[in-house]
């Protein structure tokens, strides 16, 4: 087998030192990037006209919504990978994303009702996008709730990566029929981001955030699949000489 | 190919003749969750009118929902879904085979004590013939999908809540659609929209949520 | 002909056996024995393709059956803990109904005479609510002589049985093996099955022929 090669670093012997080395990397760029996201943000940005100070929220209000989907996809792909080629790790980067993607998800939320009670005076609206964020956050403790409910691992990655993809075929329906949902029921006068806009400075704080992002999802998904191999994998004889090591 | 799903179809009608009492129970429910509402919020003609095309889909979700944690658990119980799917069929058509069951006991019942329901909320004539029609056309949907969830929690602790937190964020487009359809006819915009997305969530429900319970269903008896 | 090699199956993260494999012939009667938990059940349900291996390969007439899928399903019997038959239904109508969805024809009289066979010509038309564990269990043969199929998976068949239909079922489980077909069978109780070239598996440590 010629691509064997590509599935050596899916052993979870082999990906749990790697992971240990790279995590600190991400972590750092993750400080990086943040850091220089937050200046451009608080200090570059110019306030703005209409809404004062109270709009640089959304320098992580649209970031952890981009993270709470991607990370849905990311963990849907992990899913496909887990049925078609039965590799163990990549249930457990699955399980091992969503708490992350729950909490990006719940961030979104909570910083768009901190955005939403300054702007529109109320701290919900029944606008398109948050409802299909708390219908997405849903499905993040749905998911959740089924894999911890199953005590077989391997049962419960299959388990996950079934809900994974039917929901994932199902988001972009659900995104649909919510938009459709919010333009007749009107009320949808208010767009949360104006692309037009937006200031260069703006994007690009935005982005260095959702970077941040990306690389704090990537540090914390590793140390959590560490656990959850250790855990897993306790029976084996690696895991008792690192435990006899430590 | 399609007479396993006849045979499952026939198989399921059979056993629900036998234990009537499941099928009334859920539909009382529908019928009590939805006089229980006028109690809570007034009686105002108005207000109920304004809230019946919610209200009652909300009731037809839930009362969905109720029979569901049934549909796999009876057979896992006496080892005859091992037999169903040590059937010399596809697996899916099985499943679709009791999908279609669980609609004509389950979902169609719904449709036509919705129009009795209806009037209790003061809807007009050709609202009632819309909501009868959208709860027949969208609740295939709702037991295709609902399917998926109780292959996946088949035999877990708490089951029926799982199925539940699983299922019914994947619920929300039939509900709009539906609602939508008979708030549309309401409010003179006509359902015709709303009806064929229904149709096309119910097409799209039944060619492929069967499937991918049959893939629930072989990972919950491994 | 039915063949598996390097078997390994595990339960939650324990592995149960690895290893295992074993070639039977037409006209061969495996008994796989061990003791409790060491993995019989799933060892069967895995030959039968309801549980997935951990790794190795079974393969019948030389074809691996994930590949044959359906096909290999209407080839074989199984018989589980479970007796896979509907309390609501009487015993005439569960052979109907497992008939339909095997795909054989609609055949009232040859239902009657396999439950004639196992001694339920009687209660053919009570439903199955009010038989005996004993009279339950005919049902389940009834159907699996009534689909003659060449493999036969048994999971503990002479459970609930008394002593009579004991030696009628290993009586006919041995004129099944000597016309030709295949048994894979666990029992906890000493029965000889007459007239059968029988192969014994122990499940241990380490499982081997």
């Amino acid at each position: 087998m010629s691509n064997l090669n590509l599935f050596h670093y899916a052993a979870p012997a082999t990906f749990y030192p790697l992971a240990g080395r790279l995590r600190p990397l991400f972590v750092a760029l993750a400080i990086l990037f943040g850091a220089a996201g937050l200046w451009l943000g608080l200090f570059v940005a110019p306030t703005d006209f209409q809404q004062g100070e109270g709009y640089r929220i959304i320098f992580v209000h649209v970031p952890a919504s981009w993270m709470s989907m991607f990370i849905y996809c990311a963990m849907a792909f992990w899913g496909a990978m887990n049925l078609v080629f039965n590799t163990r790790l990549s249930g457990m980067m699955a399980q091992a994303l969503a708490p992350t993607g729950a909490l990006f998800a719940f961030l979104s939320l909570w910083t768009g009702a901190l955005w939403g009670k300054p702007m529109w005076g109320t701290w919900w609206v029944w606008d398109a996008r948050l409802t299909s964020e708390l219908v997405l956050f849903f499905l993040y403790v749905g998911y959740m709730a089924l894999v911890a409910s199953i005590d077989d691992p391997r049962r419960a990655d299959k388990a996950g990566a079934v809900l994974l993809l039917v929901g994932v075929v199902n988001i972009p329906i659900i995104y649909f029929s919510v938009q459709w949902w919010s333009t007749l029921h009107q009320g949808a006068s208010i767009s949360m981001t104006k692309a037009p806009s937006m200031a260069h400075t703006m994007l690009w704080g935005m982005l260095l955030m959702a970077l941040s992002f990306w690389m704090y999802t990537i540090a914390v998904a590793f140390a959590r699949v560490r656990a959850i191999i250790l855990d897993r994998e306790r029976h084996t004889d690696w895991v008792r000489a690192l435990v006899r090591q430590a | 190919m399609f007479e396993v799903v006849l045979a499952v179809v026939r198989r399921d009608l059979k056993l629900a003749w036998r234990r009537q009492a499941d099928i009334g129970a859920a539909l009382f429910f529908f019928v009590i969750v939805a006089s229980l509402f006028p109690l809570g919020v007034g009686p105002e003609p108005d207000l109920l009118r304004k809230l019946s095309p919610g209200v009652l889909w909300v009731g037809a979700l839930l009362s969905t929902l109720l029979t569901l944690p049934r549909l796999f658990a009876d057979d896992f119980r006496d080892g005859s879904l091992e037999q169903l799917m040590l059937a010399p069929q596809p697996l899916g058509l099985v499943v679709l085979g009791k999908v279609i069951a669980h609609w004509l006991v389950a979902g169609l019942p719904l449709a036509l004590v919705a129009p009795v329901l209806g009037l209790q909320f003061d809807l007009p004539g050709d609202a009632l013939a819309v909501l009868t029609l959208s709860i027949a056309l969208g609740t295939p949907a709702l037991s295709g999908i609902g399917a998926i969830g109780a292959a996946l929690t088949l035999g877990l602790r708490g089951g029926a809540v799982l199925l539940s937190l699983l299922i019914l964020p994947l619920y929300v487009p039939v509900l709009i659609f539906g609602a939508g359809a008979v708030d549309a006819t309401l409010t003179g915009l006509g359902p015709q929209a709303h009806l064929s997305l229904l149709a096309a969530l119910t097409v799209a429900g039944l060619c492929f949520a069967p499937f991918a319970a049959a893939a629930g269903l072989r990972i919950a008896v491994d | 002909m039915l063949e598996v090699t390097n078997l390994e199956c595990a339960r939650g993260d324990r592995r149960l056996f690895a290893g295992v494999g074993f070639r039977l012939d037409a006209g061969e009667l495996l008994h796989v024995s061990g003791h409790n938990g060491a993995g019989k059940t799933t060892l069967l349900r895995t030959l039968v393709g309801l549980t997935q291996p951990v790794d190795g390969e079974i393969r019948w007439q030389g074809a691996p059956v994930a590949k044959l899928g359906e096909d290999y399903r209407g080839q074989l019997a199984y018989l589980g803990h479970g007796n896979g038959i509907k309390e609501e239904l009487t015993p005439l109508e569960n052979l109907a109904v497992s008939a339909r969805v095997a795909g054989l024809a609609a055949d009232e009289e040859r239902d009657f005479q396999a439950l004639g066979e196992v001694g339920l010509a009687s209660r053919a038309d009570l439903p199955c609510r009010v038989l005996s564990q004993g009279q339950k269990r005919r049902v389940a043969l009834a159907r699996l002589i009534r689909d003659r199929r060449p493999l036969w998976v048994l999971d503990e068949p002479f459970v609930a049985l008394d002593v009579k239909a004991v030696s009628w079922l290993a009586g006919r489980i041995g004129a099944h093996v000597a016309g030709g077909g295949l048994v894979v069978m666990t029992t906890h109780q000493p029965v000889s099955v007459p007239g059968a070239t029988v192969r014994e598996l122990w499940l241990g440590e380490r499982g081997d022929v």
